[in-house]
């Protein structure tokens, strides 16, 4: 197992009072898998994904739980250590590309210089690698592009040249937060195919955070979801997107509008209401206020991940089944 | 047919965008100008749902402004039939001013166009809200007190406040949560039939425009390069650049399948390729694109199609 999280909780310490966003998360990616997160504003699915690099800021911290890479513990190492482990190891590719990347310097210089930090290559072994690196990422004409500024590339363009940053490294885990979020559709599906091959073909532990359930469909091996910080339910893609098991997923899946030939306009489901605020999360189940299947034991106990067929859910209609059984 | 509540005819619209004088003196540059639309000709039919799709940089958003009135085409005209046109923006944060009421947010229309008495002006803003579903209380409360979802149902608010026959609605969807999305896509298919609206829906997302539309444009690089009832365009779509679009979308039902990578990404508008603009990445171009811009004839604007060389059958 290349990544490995348990139980962990991320906490915001604030003058009303310690909010808590991440709540009890586990998870695992193994290598060459992409695991999928995949929630709407505020369930902590960009916090989980910071937690496990390090990245948390004030007030946020890991208040509880581990985060393990390839058998070693790192939340609890010194700042210079995790630091060197996270451009090693760990590679992150966030939303916004032109935030990633040094307007100043020359794409060419960036890779190089990321490179000679993690891998000490030198010379014409170094500028190949580089070079390698962006026609692997698909920048087409890489030797031409080399001395180009990151102003210079397309906003897709300039995704492929962080996800190459990211790969410099070799790392063993890519951390994807909203990959293609910011990109036109084209480019989406083109950066999509690229994650997948990354997993693939080197291998590579990736964790893509994002609330494009299509995304999810058509990249990820396994998907968590989330909702109010905590996961409401993971397993295997093709079991949770096409039989999902908690209400949550389920009111989900049915409010993404679909292309559908022919079919005209029809109404969508909805889940009424919106997720709670992390000051108000309600008792029990923190679903249960919007909840179409809700009954007394979700007012009062907030129910774990348990078994449900392939995959496990955090519900306790489950749970009835499960002792019935 | 019903007669158009809108109608856009040959629209250009350009954007200046050169240097500074000076610099362009001292450089000898000229003017630089960037045609965010490019000879549009369509019409909003009353009571209908028009969309607008394409990828950043089509032309959408230009195009939902000249037709609201924010903004005057270069070039071409623009005729509306109806009473007043509103607009929905897409961020339900930028557009309601922070230090208002939202009571006052939604009776500034009523005010400004003098549409009630000052005694009803509450009661008609009570109405409002409640048809958006809010509660009228709501009405005393700031827009920070509310989440992206329900800001967005104030600004449906305000804009039916102006009582419009056209509304335009510029993503209105595209900052919001899918299950938020899909509470306003209901609330405004059934403001619509209640109060016989009329909509153009700008939007990148195909998906989305699927579920609403009754006719929808696609558009590349300023030029509107299809338009086809919605039913028509999803099961058969024509034009090559549609097709890619429709290709593209990631898909729910596709867990796992392996796809066919799209190809290439939209050109620089301030260079746009000639001939047809979609030809660098079209499949089917032949010399003929690379040299001539095509017509738009018989809603598809194709060498390909117009000359029957790409076929539909699926």
């Amino acid at each position: 197992m290349i990544l490995q999280a348990k139980e962990l909780r991320v906490e915001f310490r604030t003058r009303r009072g310690t909010l808590v966003a991440v709540d009890g998360v586990s998870f695992c990616v193994a290598r060459g898998e992409v695991l999928g997160v995949v929630g709407e504003s505020g369930a902590g699915k960009s916090l989980t994904g910071l937690a496990v690099m390090g990245l948390l800021e004030p007030p946020g911290r890991i208040a509880a739980g581990e985060v393990w890479l390839e058998g070693r513990r790192i939340d609890a190492l010194p700042h210079a250590a995790l630091r060197a482990l996270r451009g090693r190891r760990i590679g992150v590719v966030f939303q916004d590309p032109l935030g990633s990347l040094n307007p100043l310097y020359t794409i060419g210089a960036q890779l190089e210089e990321t490179i000679r930090t993690h891998l000490g290559l030198a010379g014409k072994e170094l500028r190949g690698r580089a070079l390698a690196l962006l026609a692997e990422v698909g920048i087409p004409a890489p030797q031409a592009r080399f001395q180009h500024y990151p102003h210079q590339f397309s906003g897709g363009m300039r995704q492929r040249v962080v996800i190459a940053l990211a790969l410099a490294a070799e790392p063993i885990l890519l951390i994807a937060d909203e990959p293609t979020t910011a990109l036109d559709v084209s480019m989406q599906a083109q950066i999509i195919v690229l994650i997948k091959r990354v997993a693939r073909e080197r291998g590579t532990a990736v964790m893509l955070i994002t609330h494009d359930m299509g995304v999810i469909a058509e990249t990820a091996d396994r998907v968590a979801v989330m909702y109010a910080g905590r996961i409401v339910e993971i397993g295997a893609v093709r079991d949770v997107l096409h039989a999902p098991q908690h209400p949550y997923t389920a009111g989900l899946m049915a409010s993404i509008p679909r292309i559908a030939a022919g079919a005209g306009r029809s109404r969508l489901a909805q889940i009424e209401g919106a997720m709670p605020r992390l000051s108000e999360i309600p008792r029990g189940c923190p679903f249960h206020p919007r909840c179409p299947k809700r009954f007394e034991r979700c007012l009062g106990s907030r129910p774990e991940l348990m078994p449900v067929g392939a995959s496990q859910a955090a519900c306790w209609l489950h749970a009835s089944a499960i002792a019935q059984r | 047919m019903r007669a158009p509540l809108l109608s856009v005819e040959a629209v250009t619209r350009d954007f200046d965008v050169s240097r500074p004088w000076l610099e362009r003196v001292l450089e000898g540059e000229g003017r630089r100008l960037l045609r965010a639309v490019d000879g549009v000709t369509l019409e909003v039919r009353h009571g209908e749902t028009l969309a607008l799709v394409g990828e950043s940089g089509c032309g959408k958003s230009t195009i939902a402004r000249l037709m609201v009135g924010l903004d005057a085409p270069s070039d071409g005209r623009i005729e509306f039939h109806g009473q007043r046109r509103q607009m929905i923006f897409q961020s339900p944060y930028a557009s309601l001013n922070p230090r208002w009421r939202v009571r006052d947010i939604v009776a500034e229309p009523i005010r400004v166009l003098r549409l009630a008495r000052k005694a009803e002006v509450g009661a008609r803003v009570a109405r409002l809200l409640a048809q958006v579903g809010l509660a009228a209380e709501d009405g005393e409360k700031y827009p920070h007190e509310f989440s992206g979802g329900q800001r967005q149902r104030i600004s449906i608010a305000r804009a039916l406040s102006g009582e419009p026959d056209l509304l335009i609605c510029d993503e209105p969807t595209s900052a919001l949560d899918v299950s938020v999305q899909a509470q306003i896509l209901n609330l405004m298919a059934d403001l619509q039939s209640r109060l016989s609206l009329t909509y153009v829906f700008i939007s990148h997302n195909l998906a989305v425009v699927s579920q609403i539309a009754d006719r929808v444009g696609v558009m590349y690089l300023g030029r509107l390069v299809e338009l086809a009832p919605a039913g028509e365009l999803f099961s058969h779509p024509r034009h090559p650049y549609t097709r890619m679009l429709l290709e593209a979308v990631p898909r729910i039902e596709r867990t796992g399948e392996p796809r066919t990578p799209v190809a290439g990404e939209v050109p620089n508008p301030l260079a746009p390729p000639p001939g047809c603009s979609f030809h660098p990445r079209c499949p089917h171009a032949d010399e003929r694109c690379r040299r001539e811009r095509p017509e738009f004839v018989d809603a598809v604007a194709c060498h390909g199609v117009q000359e029957g060389r790409i076929s539909f059958a699926r």
